[in-house]
């Protein structure tokens, strides 16, 4: 009786105009209509062009078949050479977020001074110009190639951001922590390492990760200078054959599916760290 | 060695934050294996003074000597200091992401260069002095206040200091948890550990203490064996302080 009665309230509840809207098969079906309204409104307009859609010939610059089996084509050596590429200037970004961080943490007044300048220039220029910056100045200078300028390029970027992250993850920590070290005799670089930063992590792993997806995706730009990564690939594959819808839509479904994984990651690495504490 | 060599010598210390004045020209010393309670209104100083003495506070103007050591900006020196003066807090502020153990062992190993063997050992010989052995693997945000607390004194006990300090110990323990860590105190006291004591624990005062120091306004105000100022306080100020602590 009680469950009968039950069932009758939820299903009124259910029919008012907002919670009908909030319902998650109505928004996923919204969704998809807009998705449908927009990719015919490209289609017609393509149609419109007279464009020539030739997806079948997409694979293969996915995968290659040769002699001694499937090989990755063009594309996916690209999306690798682009996670090798960001994973390198994120390590970079690590090791100079890091020092940054603790430079702007310390006691030293020059080092402050540096850290601050370091994060007032690199945050209010463009990433485009700190790539030119890199490859046409100080390529030349210091004799470096256009990898290894990227790197460099990314990881400065990337380190006034990740420097935040680790300033805000080491404020976290109560003063009540440092003051126990202390009592104890732990200098202050023990501090950090066994008491502060093993704490420090657990708030820090959420952005950390978000960092590393905007990391891949300003990777992209270092197309300008033509290293091989997944967007000079696609580059060069539409000036080889002249398709370039198929192409940057493909090069951009590779992106979406990789920052959709880390970001999938860094939720559930929320969720499990909010969930634990 | 002769009991009149003090251990802890203040010397006209200051102590200020901003304009205001934490510590007015203090001046105090303990003996080797004394037991002194400080008491007072809150904001009177208590804190800052034994802070000062392990240079948590680093001190305005004066001298601090300790154990032979003065304090001041030479790191080293303040180290060896920091070996010899454990300190115990309100908080606890016992580390969360280590075991119990690992908390006690994280001193002995990195400051002491103990093998991890033997700094186990010790830290679970003091885990058995404060009673609670069995919580050795467990981590602090498992345990009551009471015994997060007596970890936290096993914690200091384990960089075996020869001065123990104690900044209100009990304040933050619910009401039937304070026994337990007063009566581990008071065990410390019987092995002639040299203890300053800030707490509002009169009951435990009269116990151990050989002498109690009554602080306002950053200065110490009145220095008396307990059983005299329990009786018959000098000053007005402290009359009216035991008044109020006592009342119930």
């Amino acid at each position: 009786m009680v469950e009968a009665a039950d069932r009758v309230t939820i299903r009124r509840r259910s029919l008012r105009p907002r919670r009908l809207l909030s319902s998650r098969l109505v928004s996923v079906l919204l969704y998809l209509l807009v998705v449908w309204l927009i990719l015919r409104t490209a289609l017609n307009g393509a149609a419109a062009m007279g464009y020539n859609w030739q997806w079948y010939r997409i694979p293969q610059f996915l995968l290659e078949r040769t002699e001694d089996g499937f090989q990755a084509g063009e594309l996916l050596t690209g999306l690798l050479a682009s996670l090798i590429l960001s994973g390198l200037a994120f390590l970079l970004a690590l090791f100079l977020g890091l020092i940054v961080a603790l430079l702007r943490l310390s006691d030293l007044v020059v080092g402050r001074a540096v850290a601050r300048l370091f994060l007032e220039i690199v945050r209010n220029m463009p990433l485009l110009v700190l790539l030119y910056v890199f490859y046409y100045v100080t390529g030349p200078i210091f004799g470096l190639n256009r990898y290894v300028a990227s790197v460099i390029c990314l990881g400065v970027y990337h380190a006034a951001l990740v420097s935040e992250i680790f300033r805000a993850g080491i404020n976290s920590i109560a003063t009540g922590q440092w003051e126990a070290a202390a009592a104890i005799g732990l200098s202050r670089r023990q501090t950090y390492r066994f008491v502060i930063l093993p704490q420090a992590v657990r708030f820090m792993l959420p952005p950390m990760t978000g960092e590393a997806v905007n990391m891949i995706k300003s990777s992209a730009i270092v197309s300008v200078i033509a290293v091989a990564e997944l967007t000079t690939a696609g580059r060069n594959i539409i000036s080889d054959t002249y398709l370039s819808f198929e192409i940057w839509f493909t090069v951009a479904a590779l992106y979406l599916a990789v920052t959709l994984c880390l970001s999938l990651l860094a939720t559930h690495l929320e969720h499990r760290l909010a969930t634990k504490s | 060695m002769s009991d009149t060599t003090p251990i802890i010598r203040m010397i006209n210390v200051s102590k200020l934050f901003g304009d205001f004045v934490a510590l007015d020209d203090v001046s105090l010393s303990v003996a080797a294996g004394e037991r002194v309670v400080i008491c007072g209104p809150s904001g009177s100083g208590k804190s800052t003074l034994i802070r000062c003495i392990n240079r948590l506070e680093p001190h305005d103007r004066g001298r601090i000597i300790v154990d032979g050591l003065e304090l001041d900006e030479d790191m080293a020196n303040l180290r060896s200091v920091r070996q010899e003066v454990g300190m115990v807090f309100q908080q606890f502020n016992l580390f969360p992401h280590l075991t119990v153990l690992e908390n006690l062992t994280l001193g002995p190993i990195r400051v002491r260069r103990m093998a991890r063997p033997a700094a186990e050992a010790l830290a679970r010989q003091y885990l058995e002095r404060v009673h609670i052995p069995e919580q050795a693997d467990k981590y602090p945000g498992q345990l009551s206040g009471g015994q997060q607390q007596r970890v936290a004194i096993a914690r200091a006990l384990c960089m075996e200091p020869r001065i123990m300090l104690f900044d209100e110990p009990t304040s933050a323990l619910d009401p039937e948890m304070i026994k337990e860590v007063l009566d581990v105190m008071v065990e410390l006291a019987g092995t002639g550990m040299t203890m300053l004591c800030v707490t509002h624990e009169m009951g435990f005062a009269r116990k151990v203490a050989d002498r109690m120091v009554f602080m306002e306004a950053g200065r110490i105000v009145e220095t008396a064996p307990p059983e005299a100022f329990f009786t018959a306080p000098a000053s007005p100020r402290a009359r009216l302080f035991l008044d109020q602590v006592l009342e119930h």
